[in-house]
């Protein structure tokens, strides 16, 4: 099976240097390989299992709670400006 | 004895008395991670001064080394990736709340492969964390950090985690107890999740009985969860009392028994473990879980799957890695989580994604899916036989740096560990031994149930008792 493991990868939003793409793409292809085993069950009429357990609604009363301090919030951004997350332009044409 | 020695009953013992405070316990340990972490590297950070503050206000908790993908307030969380170092948790997660309500507090945070996903910590991108039974060896993985610590005597207990045999198999490499609990058992609020299906926090002690005692103070339904359900959490500490193997039907399975590739050693302290059980009052059951050889086929879709949707929130905008290269929202992503993320995530990552790409789900992720069900009946019918199963947990003792390079071959590190991971039930890694040539520590797993921790746990502490 040949997967087109740059093509994926741009998926993913990961972009891979020559070296990784080289050690990957047969890595990747030996182990798809070996989950293909799974091809030869027969599940007819077999549910599948979504979750560890399995739960229906789990419902909470729908009441307003505090929530995160904002300054916590942002304390982790990269970049900001005010209580805003500062990103570089994202549309085309747009004043950055 | 020194404190750093204690485990979290004789700790509590300990306190109770007067003897020491936690302040004198806390300053054990952390003389013991100066004279120790250079040579081990259980831990990535320590921040001694909050430790000691969370002491001296609770003048009789225990410190427990967390593992550093659970987060705790004003404490790194990095998951030991590069994509989050420098990040600081804005919160706790339920299971430190769950701690501290407990008579616990966080102290430490220990090293783990990359996001967890791996069996060595040879994946981590921040440190290395050697064996310490044999420092030329790894500790396994995932929370390699969490058993160098407590086989190590750097902590007095510490919290794992488990999603295909994290817990497990390093608790065996560094000889300590392990427990992987039913999924839904324990809350992963606040845990950096891998794969939601199957994640789950667990104890790693120095004994059974402090592994019920840390279980009881973790376990419970958590409104911020919705896959804990309300059902009651026993007493566990109470429930291993006068535990014993009588009248225990031990289920041997062949697909866990009779595996090429087991090592010779750890099928001797295997068989021997048998044998102990069954001269105990065990009696033997033979059990077949004939979906085992698919178990690995199907984690490796579906973990792989799950942490693509999951680690997608690394993307440089909120927080983490943001790339200096980052021009416009495509190389904001793509720069950002390929400077960010280490080799083993990215290709978990790219294989996720493929096997949910279009025109491969049906045939990857919806299929795993179905034979997920095949493996979680195969165990339901195991159970009706049995109590428990006892396997190995892994198929090697802890191996050496670098040897496993094939991602594939590293694997198959988690294939008895990994059924019961699918299944949601819970399981135990106990000391059972050691290699004769090597002296390196081999645990066995016992398997129970879901929601079945008290039988596992009063089953583990009979082994223990009598595997000394």
């Amino acid at each position: 099976m040949k997967i087109d493991v740059k093509y994926v990868a741009e998926l993913a939003r990961i972009e891979l240097t020559e070296e990784e793409m080289a050690v990957f793409q047969p890595q990747l292809e030996n182990i798809v390989k070996y989950v293909d085993k799974i091809s030869e069950v027969d599940v007819e009429g077999v549910k599948p299992m979504m979750h560890g357990k399995e739960i229906v609604n789990a419902f909470r009363e729908d009441v307003v709670r505090p929530s995160l301090d904002k300054e916590l919030a942002l304390g982790n951004a990269p970049k900001r400006v005010g209580d805003e997350f500062l990103l570089p332009k994202i549309v085309e044409g747009a004043e950055s | 004895m020194q404190l750093f020695e204690l485990g979290i009953k004789q700790s509590q013992v300990g306190l109770a008395k007067g003897e020491f405070s936690s302040v004198d316990l806390t300053q054990s340990i952390i003389d013991r991670y100066h004279a120790k972490n250079a040579e081990i590297g259980a831990y990535l950070t320590f921040d001694e001064e909050q430790a000691l503050e969370l002491a001296k206000a609770n003048p009789k908790a225990v410190p427990i080394a967390i593992k550093d993908l659970i987060n705790v307030t004003g404490q790194p969380c990095t998951c030991a990736s590069k994509i989050l170092k420098g990040y600081v948790s804005p919160y706790d997660a339920t299971v430190i709340k769950n701690l501290k309500a407990n008579g616990f507090i966080p102290a430490g945070r220990v090293n783990m492969d990359e996001f967890a996903m791996g069996s060595s910590t040879e994946n981590s991108g921040l440190g290395v964390t050697r064996n310490p039974y044999d420092l030329t060896r790894v500790p396994g993985g995932s929370s390699g950090g969490s058993a160098a610590a407590v086989g190590g005597d750097l902590c007095i207990a510490a919290l794992g985690t488990d999603t295909g045999g994290s817990i497990r198999q390093p608790a065996s490499f560094c000889n300590c107890v392990g427990v992987k609990p039913s999924y839904g058992r324990v809350s992963r609020f606040g845990v950096t999740a891998f794969a939601s299906s199957l994640d789950q926090v667990g104890p790693m002690t120095k004994s059974v009985e402090d592994a019920a005692i840390l279980l009881k103070a973790l376990a419970g339904h958590d409104e911020m969860d919705g896959t804990t359900p309300k059902i009651e959490v026993p007493d566990y500490e109470k429930a291993i009392e006068g535990a014993s193997m009588k009248g225990v039907k031990l289920g041997l399975a062949k697909e866990y028994l009779e595996t090429a590739g087991m090592d010779g050693e750890v099928k001797r302290i295997m068989d021997a473990a048998i044998a102990k059980c069954e001269a105990a009052g065990a009696e033997l059951v033979e059990v077949s879980l004939p979906h085992t050889e698919y178990a690995m086929a199907v984690y490796y879709i579906i973990a792989p799957a799950e942490a693509s949707a999951n680690l997608a929130r690394f993307d440089g905008v909120r927080y983490g890695h943001r790339s200096e290269a980052a021009k416009d929202v495509f190389s904001l992503y793509t720069k950002s989580r390929s400077e960010g993320f280490g080799a083993e995530v990215k290709r978990r990552i790219i294989m996720g994604t493929y096997v949910l790409s279009s025109g491969y789900y049906d045939a990857y992720y919806g299929k795993a899916q179905k034979v997920r069900t095949l493996i979680k009946r195969d165990f339901d019918e195991a159970f009706a036989k049995c109590d428990a199963l006892i396997t190995p947990c892994a198929p090697t003792p802890a191996f050496k740096f670098g040897a496993n390079q094939d991602p594939l071959t590293m694997y198959l590190n988690d294939l008895y560990t990994i059924p019961s991971a699918l299944a949601g039930v819970c399981a135990s890694a106990v000391p059972a031994g050691f290699t004769s040539d090597t002296k390196l520590p081999v645990g066995v797993q016992f398997i129970c149930g879901g929601f079945e921790e008290e039988k596992l746990l009063k089953i583990s502490k009979a082994f223990e008792d009598i595997a000394k």
